[in-house]
């Protein structure tokens, strides 16, 4: 059983939902992302979803957009990423690890040479972005034999035949995008959210975690009543993007909020 | 390769080449613009529209112009034009925005969107857009808004909303990347126009389509005006749908040879060039897998071209599948030689050709001489040089 299964049965058999924060990998600086992981999982995050940055972030607003930049301007790829997961893993060995990102690095790196390193750097999950299904066999193989999930996209407009096709091949957990749009974009309606949690839990029974517009604890606690999990990260990253200046105070509001949200779900 | 090409697959391939590589959002849309595709393109009606729309409203067919003049100069040989730049708008792009525009109206949509690199895919959006009483909004990178300051005006006059894009290296890819963006958010009532074949499946496969009316009248005038096929091809190829235009027709006519011609901007060995066929390697961006300009990273690389329209970072996967397979052959033309390719035919036969175009031209007069007198070639000339004087003078140094 993967390190996500795992989380994922032990939150269900305590009754608590997942917190997974997402945040760009080397935003906005190298040296801030492990230690702030660390932090995260300390304020009550269960899994942790790193964004890979990449040059051309088709499916992200301009919050992850500016985040990729910034950590794109300290050379900051999916080796490098990599690398921080090593680092990561050296103290913290229960965390589910999600490597986030566009199927562009992995493709010149090379699927085989990506699932090599992805099981060196004891990564759990991959969830590539512009990677559909259809698409995905060959990654999704050579990932499964390394016991690495590959976690896929639903979104608002996912037909009950996509949602089994991704019941097929993807595993670890579900990534519903509450909202037709780029990351970071509108606001959160949780009827509708609930009514589509249904289609979906009725074509698989993998754990679904809800993200796009979760803001605060209150989303979060709202999202939480019905999902398996709560995925927040423009709302984080807003927080490294109105600090520049001052990196301590962005982790430090960044932990508030996390602390908050988990308060919020756990009630 | 066997003798009949029936490329892409069901799915979209080209061999190992594009697919559909997008985000979950925008599957549901890609299905639906790919089933309605598959059903226009065989339907009698629509077909008939769209040819008297060519017709009556683009100006086609454009001529197959022999260049007599300029051949004897370099004395190898014959050059025709196929005068693309005589359509409505000024370039091939129309071709193709008439196409989808129609498709646009029968399923439905009430807003189209587009991106757009030189301007002359924005301002032949925008008037298919006009005609059909239809919103457009135009994504152009902003370097892009500034050297191709006309082709934005002229897209204004005809009512579209021009967005300067300020992300990344604000020029073509940046536009597309917030085309997609903006689709993934506008999906229910909007109809995303992609300007060349490029992008998820099907529109490599449907842009293709519609601009082969280029091969296909250029096939038919060769054989009326010289009793027989042209030996070569030259197109210049950014995307690659006006070369993809000219080629497809002739594909299965091996003797035929083909040369797509990439931007070197200050020449492939710089690493400062538009020339992924020639320079980069197969990877995945924008919904599809071709040859791209990446570095060990996967991170897209700046692209540099003098032409605003040739400045992109892939190429149309149906161009990877032909250069893997040797059907089609990849060259490369600097900067310095466009331009002199620009004054040559300015000169020599009273044509301004657009600076994209200029690439193919420059390197006819390196093919030419090499080839008999009693040889054909067939030029794309793609687009009109209007739009580029300023980019000219300013490189020049002349002011007016």
């Amino acid at each position: 059983m993967s390190r996500l299964s795992t989380k994922f049965a032990e939150l269900k058999a305590s009754g608590r939902k997942a917190l997974i924060p997402f945040i760009t990998a080397g935003d906005p600086y190298p040296e801030f992302t492990v230690p702030l992981l660390h932090e995260m999982v300390a304020a009550g995050a269960d899994v942790i979803e790193l964004g890979v940055p990449f040059s051309d972030p088709m499916a992200d607003g301009p919050v992850i957009q500016r985040a990729s930049e910034r950590a794109l301007s300290h050379h900051v790829g999916l080796r490098k990423v990599l690398s921080m997961a090593i680092e990561f893993r050296k103290t913290d060995q229960t965390t589910p690890l999600v490597l986030m990102g566009y199927l562009n690095p992995i493709e010149i790196m090379g699927y085989e040479d990506f699932a090599n390193a992805a099981q060196r750097a004891d990564v759990d999950g991959v969830l590539t972005v512009d990677l559909p299904p259809e698409e995905s066999e060959n990654c999704v193989a050579l990932l499964r034999e390394r016991g690495i999930d590959q976690i896929f996209l639903l979104a608002p407009n996912t037909t009950a035949e996509r949602i089994q096709k991704m019941h097929q091949v993807g595993s670890g957990y579900l990534y519903y995008v509450s909202l037709k749009g780029v990351t970071g974009a509108g606001h959160l309606d949780t009827a509708d959210v609930d009514q589509k949690l249904q289609l979906i839990r009725a074509n698989t029974d993998l754990p679904v975690g809800v993200g796009f517009g979760v803001k605060d604890a209150e989303t979060a606690q709202k999202i939480a009543a019905i999902a398996d999990g709560v995925v927040v990260g423009s709302a984080l990253i807003s927080k490294i993007e109105a600090n520049l200046d001052d990196p301590q105070q962005a982790k430090h509001e960044i932990i508030a909020l996390l602390k908050s949200m988990r308060q919020a779900m756990d009630v | 390769m066997t003798d009949k090409y029936d490329m892409p697959d069901a799915r979209g391939h080209f061999g190992p080449y594009g697919g559909i590589f997008v985000a979950e959002t925008l599957m549901p849309a890609i299905t639906e613009l790919n089933e309605a595709y598959q059903h226009y393109i065989k339907d009698p009606e629509f077909l008939a529209e769209l040819d008297a729309d060519l017709r009556d409203y683009v100006g086609r067919p454009s001529p197959l112009y022999h260049a007599q003049r300029w051949s004897d100069h370099l004395g190898g040989a014959q050059i025709y034009l196929k005068r693309e730049d005589l359509n409505h708008t000024g370039a091939h792009k129309v071709n193709n925005t008439v196409g989808q525009a129609l498709l646009a109206k029968r399923m439905g949509k009430t807003r189209i969107i587009a991106e757009t690199g030189a301007g002359q895919h924005g301002v032949a959006t925008a008037t298919v857009a006009a005609r059909l009483g239809l919103e457009c909004v135009v994504y152009m990178g902003a370097v892009d808004v500034e050297r191709q300051a006309l082709n934005v005006y002229r897209m204004k006059l005809l009512g579209a909303t021009v967005v300067p894009v300020q992300s990344g290296s604000k020029t073509l890819k940046d536009a597309l990347n917030e085309a997609l963006r903006d689709w993934v958010t506008n999906i229910d009532d909007t109809f995303y126009i992609i300007g060349t074949v490029a992008g998820p499946h099907p529109y490599p496969a449907m842009v293709r389509d519609f601009q082969a009316v280029i091969g296909r009248e250029a096939r038919q005038q060769c054989i009326d005006q010289a009793g027989r096929l042209p030996d070569a091809l030259v197109a210049c190829v950014g995307g690659g749908s006006n070369a993809i235009g000219l080629f497809y027709p002739f594909i299965e006519d091996k003797a035929v040879k083909m040369y797509g011609v990439e931007a070197a901007g200050d020449g492939v060995e710089t690493g400062r060039h538009s020339a992924p066929l020639c320079a980069g390697r197969p990877g995945v961006l924008h919904g599809n897998r071709t040859y791209l300009m990446a570095d060990d990273d996967g991170e897209i690389i700046e692209t540099h071209s003098i032409s605003a329209g040739l400045d992109y970072p892939g190429v149309g996967p149906e161009h990877a599948w032909l250069k893997d397979t040797g059907r089609a052959n990849y060259v490369n033309i600097t900067d310095t030689e466009a331009l002199a390719g620009f004054h040559t035919l300015t000169r020599m036969e009273g044509i301004i050709p657009a600076l994209e175009s200029s690439h193919a031209l420059a390197y006819t007069t390196k093919l030419a001489p090499t080839m008999r007198k009693d040889q054909i070639i067939i030029v794309n000339l793609s687009g009109r040089g209007d739009k580029d004087m300023h980019t000219i003078m300013q490189r020049e140094g002349i002011s007016l």
